[in-house]
C-alpha cells in the first residue's frame, strides 16, 4: 500500500470506530447529530471537497458530487449512521480498488521486466557500466553470469546457456557458444559471454517488445468501448430517475390519491438510488480483465497488440496456416536412407563429398547431415549437370548424386521413392547405391497442435502452401488438418484467405498464422494476423496482430484459449455487474431495498467484478 | 503527429472522463486513454503548438477531476 492508500485505510478504521460507538449510545437531538458530524467528516471530507468543486465547474454528475448528495440528503431525514456507513463503504471500495489495480499493475509490469538497465563495456582492461542507448553496432560487450543480455549480437568468446523464458515462456535453457546469435532479454546463466553488437539498443528484441507491450491497450476492444458509452449514459439517467422518485410520486400522492405526500419514504428511496449511480464496477473491470489478459498472454511468449485482438480471436473458428516454417521446420534434413547397398552414414558421406561445390539447399542438408569437415583432396572431376545432379570421383570411385533424370541418363536401373520429399539417387562405379529421403520436417507439436484446435472447437483448419499438391496432401494426412490448399504463390495465399474470409459468418473470425517472411499481406488480411517464430523478425512484429514469440504451434492453442477465458470473464463482469445494479435499483424504487443494501450491492460487485478480473492473469500450465 | 503521456488519475471512470474532453479539446485529432497503464496518447492535428494544446487538455481535465494529472 502506498501513503496515500494507507492514510485512506486509518480514517477508514478511526470512522469506522467512532459509527460503531455512536450508534451504540443513547443519544439524541443535536448531541446525536454533532457527534455522528465527527466520523462522517472525518471519512468524507475529501469528497465534500471534491463535490464543492464539481459544482464550481458544473460537474452535476460527479460521483463525489452524487456520493455528498446521498448521504447529506440522508443526515437530514436523521438516518445518521446510514449517511456515515454510505460515506464509510464507499471509500472501502475506492480503497480496494486503487489497492486491486496497483497491485496488478506492478504484477504485469514485474512480469515484462525484461528491459536491460546497462551494458558492460571492456575500457583498457576494466569493465564499465554505460547505458544501452549509448552502445554503438559492432561494439564488444560483456555479458556476466545472472545479467541480461542487452542488445542483440553474435557471440565472440565464450559458452553458456541462457534463460529465454521472459520473451518465450520456454523453460527450458538454451546452449549457446562462439558464432551463435543471440537475442536481448535472455538471462545469462553459465558463463561470461562477449558479444559483438549488431543492432543499435533501440532497434534490439527487447526495445521492440516492450513498444509493443506498452502500447498494446491503446488498442480498445468493443466492450471497453461499450462501457465508457454506458458509463456516460448510466449515471445521468439513474439520477433522473432519483429526481423522478423524489419528486414525482408525493405529488400524485397529494393530488390524485388525496394520500399524505409522504415526501421523507420517497426521498430516501431517491437517495439510495443516487449511492447505486456509480458505474465504478464495471468500468473498472472490463479494462482491468484485458490488461490482465494481455499480461498473462505476455507471461506465456504471446503478444497482443490490444485487447480489440483479444475479442477477435476468441471469436476464431477458422484458422489458416502456412505450411513452411510454420506447421514444419522450415528446413531441409535427410529423413531417411532406402535402397542402400552400403551403412547409411557412407551414402550419405558420399553424397555429401559429391555434392560439396553445390550451394544448392539439398546439398547443404547432406552436408549437415554428415557433420563432418569436408576433406576436398578425396574429390576430383566434379561434374555439375544442370537440373539433374553432379558426377564426381571420390577417393577414387566414381560416384554420381542427383535425381531420377541423372540415373536415366547414365543408364542405371534405379528404385522410385515411396516417400514424400526431395530423393538423391547414389550410384557407385555405375552401380546403384541407393537413395537418400530430404524432407522439411513437421515441428514437434504441430499434430497435436492441430488437433487440439479442432478439440477447441474450430469449425476449419485450412493449409495454404506453394509446395506441389502430392507433398501437401500427404503432410495435410499426416497433421490431419481439415482442408489444404497447394501450388500456391505468394499473392495466391492473399485470394485464398479472402475467398476462406468471405465464407465466414459475420461473427466468425478468421486467423492467419505465418512465419512473417513473405506473408505480411496474409497477416494484414485476415481477421487476426498471428506471426510465429518472431524472435528477431522485424517485418513479422509490425505485420502481425499476434506474434509468438517462439514457434510452437501450441501457441495458438494457447492463445486462443487465453482469449476466450477473457472474454468470458468481461462478459460475466458485465451481465453480474448491471444485472445487480438493475436489481437494487427496481427494489431500491419499491422501497424493499435501503441504503445499507444499495451500497453493500454498489461495493461488493466491485470487489467481486475486480477479483474475477484478476483471473484473466492465470493462465493454466501444462 | 502522435505522442504518449504519463498521467495520474485514481479512477477508472475518471480515465474515461479524461478521454472524453481531451478528444473534445481544439488540436487534439483523437486520444486514447488507458487507465491501467496510466497513460494519454494523444493524435495531433497538422500544424498544432503540442504544449499549448496539451496545456489547454490538462485544463479541461482538471475540471472534471481535480486530483489528474498529465506530465507534459
Amino acid at each position: 500500500m502506498n501513503k496515500k492508500q494507507k492514510k485512506v485505510l486509518v480514517r477508514i478504521l478511526i470512522a469506522a470506530a467512532l459509527m460503531i460507538t455512536f450508534s451504540i449510545l443513547p443519544l439524541k437531538g443535536m448531541i446525536k447529530f454533532a457527534l455522528f458530524m465527527i466520523p462522517y467528516l472525518v471519512i468524507g471530507y475529501d469528497i465534500l471537497r471534491k463535490a464543492g468543486k464539481g459544482i464550481l465547474n458544473r460537474q452535476v454528475f460527479d460521483e463525489n458530487f452524487l456520493m455528498a448528495v446521498a448521504t447529506v440528503g440522508a443526515i437530514i431525514l436523521g438516518e445518521y449512521t446510514e449517511g456515515v456507513a454510505v460515506m464509510l463503504f464507499y471509500q472501502i471500495g475506492e480503497l480496494f480498488q486503487s489497492y486491486a489495480v496497483g497491485k496488478s499493475r506492478k504484477n504485469i509490469s514485474e512480469l515484462m521486466d525484461i528491459r536491460p538497465d546497462y551494458a558492460n563495456i571492456e575500457v583498457d582492461g576494466s569493465i564499465q557500466q554505460i547505458d544501452p542507448d549509448e552502445v554503438e553496432i559492432g561494439t564488444i560487450i560483456l555479458v556476466q553470469t545472472g545479467e541480461k543480455i542487452p542488445i542483440d549480437g553474435i557471440i565472440t568468446e565464450g559458452t553458456s546457456t541462457l534463460n529465454t523464458s521472459a520473451l518465450t515462456g520456454e523453460s527450458l535453457p538454451k546452449e549457446v557458444s562462439a558464432g551463435d546469435e543471440v537475442i536481448s532479454g535472455c538471462i545469462n546463466l553459465t558463463g561470461v559471454l562477449k558479444i559483438r553488437t549488431t543492432r543499435e539498443f533501440g532497434e534490439s528484441t527487447v526495445s521492440k517488445i516492450l513498444e509493443l507491450v506498452e502500447n498494446s491497450s491503446s488498442r480498445k476492444s468493443k466492450s471497453e468501448n461499450f462501457i465508457s458509452k454506458f458509463a456516460r449514459y448510466y449515471t445521468p439517467l439513474v439520477c433522473y430517475g432519483a429526481l423522478a422518485l423524489a419528486v414525482l410520486p408525493p405529488i400524485f400522492n397529494m393530488l390524485i390519491f388525496k394520500h399524505p405526500a409522504e415526501w421523507n419514504e420517497w426521498i430516501y428511496r431517491a437517495l439510495t438510488f443516487l449511492v447505486i449511480s456509480c458505474p465504478c464496477a464495471l468500468v473498472i473491470s472490463i479494462p482491468l480483465t484485458f490488461f490482465a489478459g494481455i499480461g498473462g498472454a505476455s507471461r506465456e511468449g504471446i503478444l497482443v497488440k490490444g485487447s480489440n485482438y483479444l475479442e477477435t480471436l476468441a471469436k476464431t473458428d477458422c484458422v489458416v496456416f502456412d505450411k513452411t516454417g510454420t506447421l514444419t521446420q522450415g528446413v531441409f534434413e535427410v529423413v531417411g536412407v532406402h535402397h542402400n547397398i552400403l551403412d547409411d552414414e557412407r551414402i550419405v558421406e558420399y553424397a555429401a563429398l559429391a555434392e560439396c561445390y553445390s550451394s544448392h539447399p539439398i546439398s547443404k542438408s547432406l552436408q549437415k547431415a554428415y557433420g563432418k569437415p569436408i576433406d576436398r583432396s578425396r574429390i576430383k572431376d566434379v561434374q555439375e549437370i544442370s537440373g539433374n545432379g553432379v558426377t564426381a570421383v571420390v577417393d577414387g570411385k566414381n560416384i554420381a548424386a542427383g535425381n531420377g533424370k541423372l540415373m536415366k541418363r547414365l543408364g542405371i536401373d534405379y528404385q522410385e521413392c515411396q516417400h514424400v520429399g526431395t530423393v538423391v539417387h547414389l550410384a557407385i562405379d555405375g552401380t546403384y547405391a541407393g537413395h537418400i529421403l530430404i524432407a522439411d520436417q513437421l515441428k514437434q507439436h504441430t499434430k497435436e497442435a492441430v488437433h487440439a484446435l479442432h478439440a477447441a472447437g474450430m469449425k476449419n483448419t485450412v493449409m495454404l502452401t506453394g509446395d506441389a499438391k502430392n507433398v501437401a496432401e500427404c503432410v495435410a494426412e499426416e497433421i490431419g488438418i481439415s482442408q489444404v490448399y497447394s501450388e500456391l504463390l505468394p499473392a495466391d495465399k492473399v485470394k485464398k484467405v479472402e475467398e476462406l474470409l468471405a465464407q465466414e459468418g459475420k461473427k466468425e473470425k478468421l486467423a492467419f498464422v505465418g512465419d512473417g517472411i513473405n506473408d505480411a499481406p496474409v497477416l494484414s488480411r485476415a481477421d487476426i494476423g498471428i506471426a510465429m517464430g518472431a524472435l528477431g523478425s522485424d517485418a513479422a512484429i509490425e505485420a502481425a496482430d499476434v506474434v509468438l514469440m517462439d514457434d510452437d504451434p501450441l501457441k495458438v492453442v494457447k492463445a486462443i484459449r487465453i482469449a476466450r477465458k477473457c472474454i468470458r470473464i468481461v462478459y460475466e463482469n458485465i451481465y453480474f455487474a448491471i444485472g445487480i445494479k438493475v436489481l437494487c435499483l427496481i427494489l431500491g424504487a419499491l422501497g424493499i431495498a435501503n441504503m445499507w443494501l444499495a451500497i453493500f450491492a454498489d461495493v461488493g460487485v466491485m470487489v467481486l467484478a475486480v477479483l474475477n478480473a484478476v483471473r484473466a492473469l492465470a493462465i493454466k500450465r501444462k | 503527429m502522435k505522442k504518449t503521456y504519463k498521467i495520474e488519475v485514481d479512477c477508472a471512470n475518471c480515465a474515461n472522463k479524461m478521454e472524453e474532453v481531451a478528444n473534445k479539446t481544439a488540436g487534439v485529432k483523437s486520444a486514447t486513454v488507458n487507465f491501467m497503464t496510466l497513460k494519454m496518447i494523444v493524435e495531433f492535428e497538422e500544424g498544432q503548438d503540442v504544449k499549448a494544446v496539451m496545456q489547454e487538455v490538462l485544463k479541461q481535465c482538471k475540471k472534471i477531476e481535480d486530483d489528474c494529472e498529465i506530465y507534459f
